[in-house]
């Protein structure tokens, strides 16, 4: 395989998985800011989703006034000068699956071009009816998606869109853990307090994790238990545990058809044993913070050895 | 314009009531089956090339970004008889081709026999230098032509342009009959028609057979300019189609005079480069020095008779306008008899009594700039403004040697859904004929296109035209028999 092609496999996986985390991220952040009491509240749970994809203030800066839904659902979803708005997610996963067509199944690429014209030209995400709606359509989309990749032929271009789609959760689910713990609760809000708990439940809402949750703990939420299942729990696909486990298998089965084993084996690798060997209650003494700080800087290194090992141009 | 009707694919010269021998059955589909169910069947066919992709994009109008070309559900049809009398004359006229660009780049017999004069050759922008005095793998220069055809009459067939670089619309041939299978399949049921599905596979058996001498295994890739192209479509449809690999410049370099493409197992042996960029861009160290699109050090493998280059660089020579002229000519001289296809009266401005006639007639006479494409650099006399041929007048007299310029033909047409229902509409033919090392190989199609709107003679997509299936009928002894459908089943 090409090794441009590669590369724009992998990065169809990643634009199309960072498309359907951000479009969870609208809804869940949706039904938690319904929930919110006061205006306030409201927009101060929109300006965390602005947070955890990296465009909302840093920790400790006051708030900027206009995150309301209607701004933050357009800049999430919409805006082309957002480089990782839905929007331009799909154009770009669509540009490269355009240049790599050859590599995808005709259901692949017609998925991925049904997805980008279904938004479309749409420049406003209208009220909150329409924003739903506007939702269903995107999650829709990115199921027909995941089936359509399902059923592809298992060689190369395959693996690569996985791979893909496993760094890039992994990186997600880091930031989304990461914002919440610094940034969602309010100063005055007791930990394990209602608006508290309404937000962890919008965390796994938008790891689509909810019953995940009650199955594994049999308890009430519990910050640490969620903090647990997503960084910890290999059987949930969204955690950084899975995402890792994933990644190292992704890159075995390449490796072993291509005979192509290098650096990111290494990384991975390391990686995933250092998750192995630690638990939840070391990540909360050493800082949860730092800890997903780090993950993620990893998870960056990886991704270009992954350049490099692949000779992506 | 002469008020003439054109003569008519279906009807002939008839009123619309009686169709042409052999038109019988497409005649009664086409009076059985209502007018609200074609525009049905057509709006999902266009539904359906929208959401598979397959755009094309407009140079120059950023505006539009990817269009589909129009697609008209009603077919155009050839007898049996009517195919074989053209696939005898375009078999001719590329075999002239290829023995007119292995001459022009070799011995030049044809310029010292005076036949076509030296300058329309050796002073013309396409007349490539680093071609000359390379014989490429098998001697074959346009492996794959697209000849457009028009067509006046029932026996009258004029070849308007022989496409002989890197013609395009194969893709469209292919995925028009696909859409007419699922839409029309009663159609079908009635008429024998001969497929074209194997194209991909003549088209890629034509690639292995011009593969250098030695390569036992080639690999064969298509060198796309990228997925900016506005025939990206296609050149992706074809790689596929082919299980060939689709690159662009970047993914191949050259070392010690081989190509290689980039691959993640490391550096693989590239033997036949189906290229769909033009010369000017294929080796900036010998052509364009800032393009980026192609191969640095392309041209120095090709040389070395390392790579074969379909078509060959240089080939643009034999479909420039001013070579076109001298056709009938040219076919004559390689290959010992008349063109069985003849050329459109063509009047070559660099002739003093041509130009005169041309200026003269201006308002009668399409005017074409030899070096143009795609409809641009064009006068259509009877439907342009006084404007539009004064200005043509000042340019013709300033550079007369860049102009051509052709009688207004009556092209035939074909019956088209239009808003007010089906009515006549103007068409062209772009058949696609592959030259490999042993044989020369034309699948049963091609490309139809139709200008869309009422009295124009324009067809070219980038000019709002659109496209028709292509229907060949096959000869009575090639047609199944009921017999052969009678395979009953077990109980």
């Amino acid at each position: 395989m090409l090794s441009r092609t590669a590369a724009n496999l992998y990065w169809i996986g990643r634009y199309m998985e960072r498309a359907e985390f951000t479009t969870r991220l609208i809804e869940a952040t949706l039904r938690l800011s319904s929930l919110s009491y006061g205006i306030d509240a409201a927009n101060a749970t929109w300006e965390s989703a602005l947070a955890v994809v990296g465009r909302g203030p840093a920790p400790g800066d006051t708030a900027q006034p206009g995150a309301t839904a209607f701004n933050v659902c357009k800049a999430l979803a919409l805006d082309l000068d957002n480089p990782n708005s839905i929007r331009s997610c799909l154009s770009r996963a669509r540009d490269n699956a355009r240049s790599a067509r050859n590599a995808l199944s005709s259901e692949v690429w017609e998925a991925i071009n049904r997805a980008w014209l279904d938004v479309g030209d749409r420049t406003s995400p209208g009220g909150i009816q329409n924003t739903l709606s506007l939702i269903d359509t995107l999650k829709a989309n990115s199921r027909g998606f995941e089936g359509a990749l399902a059923r592809m032929l298992r060689h190369e271009g395959f693996w690569f869109m996985r791979l893909g789609s496993a760094i890039e959760r992994g990186d997600n689910s880091a930031r989304l853990l990461d914002v919440k713990y610094y940034l969602l609760l309010p100063k005055e809000q007791k930990v394990g307090g209602v608006l508290d708990r309404d937000q962890w439940t919008a965390i796994l809402q938008t790891v689509s994790a909810r019953n995940a949750y009650r199955l594994f703990y049999h308890d009430t939420l519990k910050p640490w238990l969620v903090a647990d299942l997503l960084i910890f729990k290999s059987e949930l696909p969204r955690s950084i545990a899975g995402a890792s486990t994933e990644v190292v298998d992704l890159l075995a089965e390449i490796g072993g058809r291509t005979g192509r084993q290098g650096e990111a084996d290494r990384l991975a690798r390391l990686r995933h044993s250092r998750l192995t060997e630690t638990n939840i209650g070391e990540v909360f003494r050493s800082g949860l913070h730092e800890f997903l700080r780090d993950y993620i800087e990893e998870n960056a290194a990886l991704d270009t050895a992954i350049s490099h090992q692949f000779r992506f141009p | 314009m002469a008020a003439r009707k054109a003569f008519d694919e279906l009807w002939g010269q008839g009123s619309g009531e009686t169709p042409r021998p052999g038109f019988e059955q497409l005649g009664e589909w086409l009076k059985n089956t209502p007018v609200t169910e074609l525009a049905r069947r057509q709006a999902m066919a266009e539904a359906a090339f929208r959401s598979l992709g397959i755009t094309f994009s407009v140079y120059g109008d950023e505006q539009a970004g990817e269009r589909i070309i129009p697609f008209d559900i009603v077919p155009r049809m050839f007898t049996a008889a009517e195919w074989d009398k053209l696939s005898l004359g375009l078999e001719q006229r590329v075999r002239a081709l290829n023995a007119f660009v292995a001459d022009v780049y070799g011995p030049r017999h044809i310029l010292k026999d005076k036949v076509v004069p030296e300058d329309v050759i050796l002073g013309n922008p396409q007349f490539c230098i680093p071609a000359n005095a390379i014989v490429p793998p098998h001697g074959i220069y346009t492996h794959i032509c697209g000849i457009d055809i028009v067509r006046t009459g029932a026996d009258d067939f004029f070849v308007l342009e022989d496409n002989a670089r890197t013609p395009s619309g194969v893709s469209y041939m292919l995925e028009n009959r696909e859409a007419m299978l699922r839409l029309c399949p009663e159609l079908f049921a009635q008429l024998a028609v001969q497929p074209i599905d194997t194209y991909p596979d003549l088209l890629r058996d034509m690639l292995y057979s011009v593969a250098p001498r030695g390569s036992q295994e080639p690999t064969c890739v298509l060198l796309t300019p990228g997925h900016y192209n506005s025939a990206f479509y296609e050149h992706s449809f074809l790689a596929d189609s082919m299980g060939i690999e689709l690159v662009e410049g970047r993914d191949l370099e050259v070392a010690d005079d081989i190509v290689y493409m980039r691959t993640i197992e490391g550096r693989v042996r590239v033997d036949v480069i189906y290229r769909r960029i033009d010369d000017a861009f294929l080796d900036p160290l010998v052509f364009n020095p800032d393009s980026g699109l192609g191969v640095p050090g392309l041209m120095s493998a090709y040389r070395a008779g390392n790579v074969t280059i379909v078509n060959a660089p240089g080939t643009g020579i034999a479909d420039d306008k001013a070579v076109y002229s001298f056709m009938p000519e040219i076919v004559r001289y390689y290959m010992g008899t008349d063109a069985l296809l003849p050329n459109v009266e063509t009047f070559r401005c660099r002739e003093p009594q041509a130009l005169r006639y041309t200026l003269e007639n201006l308002e009668k006479l399409v005017v074409k700039l030899v070096d143009g494409s795609g409809g641009y650099g064009m006068l259509v006399g009877p439907t342009a403004s006084r404007q539009e041929i004064d200005d043509f007048r000042t340019a013709l007299m300033a550079e007369p040697q860049r102009y051509i310029a052709q009688p207004t033909l009556a092209l035939s047409t074909v019956p088209t859904l239009a808003e007010k229902g089906i009515t006549p509409r103007h068409v062209d033919f772009r058949p696609f004929i592959l030259s490999g090392a042993d044989r020369v190989t034309i699948v049963p199609g091609g490309l139809t296109r139709v200008a869309l709107a009422e009295g124009s003679l324009v067809v070219n997509s980038s000019q709002g035209g659109g496209t028709k299936d292509s229907l060949i009928i096959a000869a009575p002894e090639l047609q199944p028999t009921e017999e052969q459908h009678a395979l009953p089943y077990s109980r």
